[in-house]
């Protein structure tokens, strides 16, 4: 039996720290990791706490990402609680067994620890890992910030594991501006966290004796593509319920409220931003000054990119008269993923407002608030001509001529 | 498995249940007592691109087991720790067995798929005398 940890109502803790408190109280079953920085503490910390008592549960040191994955693969196909946590260069090299992973419908929780990928190697903060993600049919849960990261990692499970659902989540952080900046995180104590989540219900384990199940069995033009709608079908019609009911229970434990799509005074918005991450927290602040001012600003924050809520977002930016994309991802030859992902929702409605795409940040340089009011700026322009002002991609906070495109 | 099932029609996941029923003390029963469901290999052949295969003669077999013991694909049949036979169906030619046995001359050897097994065991080897 597990030792309890005592926790303080609120502990001052950095994301990472907040995402291995969360595993530790899910009592999980197999971690298997390779460490990487800036997710390493993640693995590091609830390591420490498996030796120090405070989990029943199996810790597997592997030789690279790529077995990690393979390991909760295979502890979870047995019929395990299962979690691991990894950022860019190993998240790559996981993606392998990523499909395997959601094909075989395994409720894997992976913390998403968001970095740069390489070249020029970089150990800090932006989305390329998380956009490599996005086609591997798991679903993508984005935090902005420790407390969130806390929340959201306790929720993963319980959202996953649903026998419904029975798919894999990832959660993501910003690499340093989340996971190793400590903040004041409310908790929730052991007992309740864990009862929260309930005992682990396996299904169709591959350990079971009585019922033993072949998991990644091989299926050409004759199976496939039912699996692969099969899986489809299941991201796009049972996880956003199973996320609403979850999270309606978590604001009854907690009275924290997440959203599939976070609005933030988008009701009457005309210039709108749509952004991810650490920054939502940071465009909130300057549309708060906006909002002052009198000007309608507002900010679409992604809680939920996969499963992606189109109909939701469609609504929020029903009426708003400029909308800016800023993606933190080399988009590499074309525009930003959340500038296609917008226009693709917008495509069909009676007033598309004018989109643009702001491309920043990459490999952890600063979005200042400077540059969050340049964009208002720009949205302002764009929503008073009711037409484009700028190039549609810019990009921000880059030395040297200014680089923009189309 | 009904040929047609369409995709909403199956358990989540791509898995595939060795029995159709529940099972208890699988590892002591045979493996023909044991319910294996369609989707088992044990009911499909799965034997059909072997090139050469290993032919039995039992005139010269010690039951020593090694065949049985190292064959990958659980293709050599014994009961009661009598060498039977090759389990055609789904061994696959690999040859294993044939370097394993210890008899002088063996008790498997391997022929071309097509070899006639009377005419392989009418021309079986003679015992091969030790160099002094």
């Amino acid at each position: 039996m597990a030792d309890k940890m005592d926790l303080l109502d609120v502990e001052v803790w950095d994301g990472n720290m907040a995402a291995s408190q969360a595993f530790r109280q899910a009592q999980i079953d197999v971690v298997a990791a390779y460490p990487i920085t800036p997710s390493t503490p993640v693995v590091e910390n609830y390591a420490g706490f498996l030796a120090d008592g405070y989990v029943d549960g199996e810790y597997v040191m592997v030789e690279s990402e790529h077995a990690a994955m393979s390991g909760c693969v295979g502890a979870a196909a047995a019929g395990g609680r299962v979690a691991t946590a990894t950022s860019s260069q190993g998240f790559a090299l996981m993606v392998e067994v990523l499909y395997q992973a959601s094909g075989m419908r395994l409720p894997i929780v992976l913390e998403v620890v968001n970095r740069a990928l390489a070249a020029p190697l970089n150990v800090n903060g932006d989305h390329s890992d998380m956009y490599l993600g996005r086609d591997s049919g798991w679903i993508q849960l984005d935090t902005f910030s420790p407390q969130e990261a806390y929340d959201l990692t306790l929720m993963a499970f319980k959202i996953g594991e649903d026998h419904n659902v029975r798919l894999p989540v990832m959660v993501h952080q910003d690499g340093f501006i989340s996971s190793h900046t400590a903040q004041g995180v409310k908790t929730i104590d052991d007992d309740t966290a864990y009862n929260f989540l309930g005992e682990f219900q396996p299904f169709n384990a591959m350990l079971d004796f009585e019922k033993p199940a072949s998991y990644g069995v091989q299926t050409e033009e004759d199976w496939h593509f039912e699996h692969k709608a099969r899986q489809h079908n299941d991201l796009m019609t049972k996880v956003f319920p199973k996320i609403d009911e979850v999270f309606a229970d978590f604001k009854k434990l907690t009275g924290r409220e997440y959203r599939i799509l976070e609005e933030y005074a988008m009701d009457d918005a005309e210039v709108a931003i749509v952004v991810m991450g650490t920054s939502v927290e940071s465009t909130r602040i300057v549309c708060a000054e906006l909002r002052e001012q009198g000007i309608k600003a507002g900010v679409l924050g992604i809680r939920v990119l996969r499963p992606f809520p189109m109909e939701k977002i469609a609504a929020a930016l029903s009426g708003v008269k400029a909308v800016a994309t800023l993606d933190r991802s080399s988009p590499n030859g074309t525009v930003g993923m959340l500038f296609n992902e917008m226009s693709g929702v917008m495509i069909n409605a009676t007033e598309r407002p004018i989109i643009n795409n702001y491309i920043y940040g990459l490999g952890g340089r600063d979005l200042t608030i400077e540059h969050i009011r340049g964009i208002y700026g720009d949205l302002q322009e764009n929503a008073k001509a009711g037409s484009l002002q700028q190039p549609l991609q810019q990009f921000i906070g880059l030395r040297g001529p200014k680089l923009s495109f189309y | 498995m009904a040929e047609n099932n369409g995709w909403d029609q199956f358990d989540a996941g791509t898995i595939l249940f060795s029995f159709n029923d529940k099972v208890d003390n699988i590892a002591t029963t045979h493996a023909e007592n044991r319910p294996y469901s369609n989707s088992n290999s044990y009911t499909a052949s799965v034997g059909d691109w072997r090139v050469a295969k290993p032919i039995f003669n039992k005139d010269f077999c010690i039951d020593c087991q090694f065949c049985w013991i190292y064959c990958p694909d659980m293709s050599i049949l014994s009961r009661d720790k009598k060498m039977v036979g090759v389990d055609y169906d789904h061994c696959k030619g690999c040859g294993i067995c044939v370097e394993v046995c210890p008899t002088n001359p063996k008790s498997l050897l391997m022929f071309n798929e097509q070899h006639d097994d009377e005419e392989a065991l009418a021309s079986w080897p003679e015992k091969e005398s030790k160099e002094k």
